[in-house]
């Protein structure tokens, strides 16, 4: 049961501030005439939120998607690296200065190229924010993998375990919480290479629909789709944090 | 002179540092009997801790031979329960599959275990502690049960690596006694005694505890005496107040310091 007097007492300074900046937002807009295409008011942009022409359902599974599926590519690849580099020095020392690379490469720039190879679609952006959001999960794989005490190694030395028991009942669930908290920056930053992705080429999707609006002039559109890009982003933010607490309940002051 | 559980014949140990060679140990020749508690005592960095993971197979010896139970170490033996100065307990498991672990580790079935582990936290006074996290004991009670952790698979040997070193005086002198409980000191026959190999810095502590005491030397470290204590068990908390416990206390301080032994006369 949540209490909500506490919660209350605590942000209602923040819910104050924004309500009150949100209304003089919307008194200069109305008041001071500042046109609609350069900064629609609150109102307008409320109303793009849930009324205008734009079938906002389609945009936000497209980019929810897109998301969902380079949160779970950078995952999955992220740790997959991760593992093989604590696994063995070789695969370490040929990997780690590739990745090194890849990583100080603005990905951002690569955009353009994703379209020549592979054309319009939800592939290609998943792809971007997979690209973007890999190489912390990577890192902190490998780290918290490495990052076991000698002691409950030698206690694993002198039963003669298997290297592979050792990474199953040690190692791996060592790594869990560098890893969870890997993926919230993970998770913000499939968030940012979806939408670059989109801007870049797309047919649907929250970025197209900002894209689109720069041509339009139809400002309080490409507000409104911020709004869902932002709601889509803590949504799952949120649900790596869950996930990390119910997993990981004793990894505690790591993040 | 019981049987020889562990034997070391001019046990040297040199390693490569940045600087050059750095010998740790030298010409360390030592016999412990089966069922004997020797205790290791000597200043930081003169090697003991080196020298008690040698007896494990952990690090090879550079110098001369190591052998347990008559056969010649040359990697990691199985039977021996180690014990760190931190509890070292995997923290996202409970105090039960912790002790659990070497089991797992060892490639037998942990469910065979559950009794013989449950009754070992009974023993640690630890009951109904199994489903805790770590994190939710106390240092005393985590090291205990490291403690049962160790005994899990019945080992002949015990090699504790300053086990109390972290924890306060007053918990660590409870230790001490729990420790002479659980090794079985009142209810087990001497041969039928774990022997152990015990690290410290607290020259009380090994007097305590200890049949032998061995006293090392700085770097590179070298055994500079070795005393039997011949103090009555089951050792009691008034013992610690006696003219005798006094007098080891002051030989083992006198042969650390490198003064030359000479009222005791027990030497």
């Amino acid at each position: 049961m949540i209490k909500f007097q506490p919660l209350l007492r605590q942000y209602w300074p923040t819910v104050a501030l924004f309500a009150f900046l949100l209304a003089c937002w919307q008194l200069a807009v109305s008041l001071g005439g500042i046109r609609e295409y350069l900064l629609p008011s609150p109102l307008a942009v409320w109303n793009a939120l849930w009324h205008g022409d734009t079938a906002w359902t389609q945009h936000i599974w497209v980019t929810t998607l897109e998301i969902i599926g380079a949160f779970f590519l950078a995952a999955g690849v992220g740790v997959a690296l991760g593992v093989a580099i604590a696994w063995s020095p070789l695969i370490a020392n040929a990997l780690v200065p590739f990745l090194v690379f890849v990583n100080t490469l603005p990905k951002v720039a690569i955009a353009p190229l994703f379209l020549i190879w592979m054309g319009y679609g939800i592939f290609p952006n998943m792809l971007m924010g997979a690209l973007i959001g890999f190489f912390p999960v990577v890192i902190n794989t490998a780290v918290g993998l490495s990052q076991v005490e000698a002691d409950m190694l030698d206690l694993g030395r002198v039963f003669n375990a298997p290297k592979w028991k050792i990474f199953a009942k040690i190692r791996i669930p060592n790594a869990l919480p560098y890893i969870l908290s890997a993926l919230k920056i993970t998770a913000t930053a499939a968030v940012v290479g979806a939408i670059v992705g989109e801007f870049v080429a797309s047919q649907k999707g929250l970025g197209y629909v900002i894209v689109t609006t720069q041509s339009s002039m139809n400002t309080s559109v490409a507000f409104a789709s911020l709004i869902w890009i932002s709601v889509v982003g803590l949504v799952l933010y949120g649900a790596v944090v869950l996930v990390a607490k119910l997993w990981a309940p004793w990894a505690e002051g790591i993040d | 002179m019981t049987k020889q559980l562990i034997g070391l014949d001019q046990v040297g140990m040199t390693y490569e540092a940045a600087s050059g060679p750095v010998e740790a140990l030298a010409g360390i020749s030592l016999s412990v009997g089966v069922g004997e508690f020797v205790s290791l005592v000597g200043p930081s960095g003169c090697g003991k801790s080196t020298l008690l993971r040698i007896v494990a197979g952990l690090r090879p010896a550079t110098a001369g031979t190591v052998t347990v139970a008559g056969q010649e170490v040359r990697e990691p033996i199985p039977d021996i329960g180690m014990v760190f100065q931190a509890p070292v307990l995997l923290k996202w498991r409970s105090i039960l599959q912790n002790v659990l672990l070497p089991a797992e580790l060892a490639g037998q079935q942990a469910a065979a275990f559950r009794p013989r582990a449950e009754q070992l936290l009974d023993m640690a006074g630890l009951r109904g502690f199994g489903d805790k996290l770590p994190r939710e004991l106390s240092g005393g009670m985590q090291q205990r049960a490291a403690l049962c952790r160790a005994l899990l698979l019945d080992p002949p040997l015990l090699l504790m690596d300053e086990p109390f070193g972290a924890l306060d005086a007053m918990t660590r002198d409870d230790m001490a006694l729990e420790l002479l409980r659980i090794w079985g000191e009142c209810d087990v026959a001497r041969e039928a005694r774990k022997t152990v190999l015990f690290v410290t810095h607290s020259i009380p502590e090994a007097v305590f505890l200890s049949d032998r005491v061995v006293v090392m030397s700085p770097r590179p470290g070298r055994i500079a005496a070795d005393l039997r204590i011949d103090l009555p068990r089951p050792r009691t908390v008034e013992l610690r107040a006696s003219e005798a416990f006094g007098r080891y206390s002051l030989e083992i301080f006198r042969a650390l310091t490198g003064r030359t032994v000479g009222a005791a006369g027990t030497a």
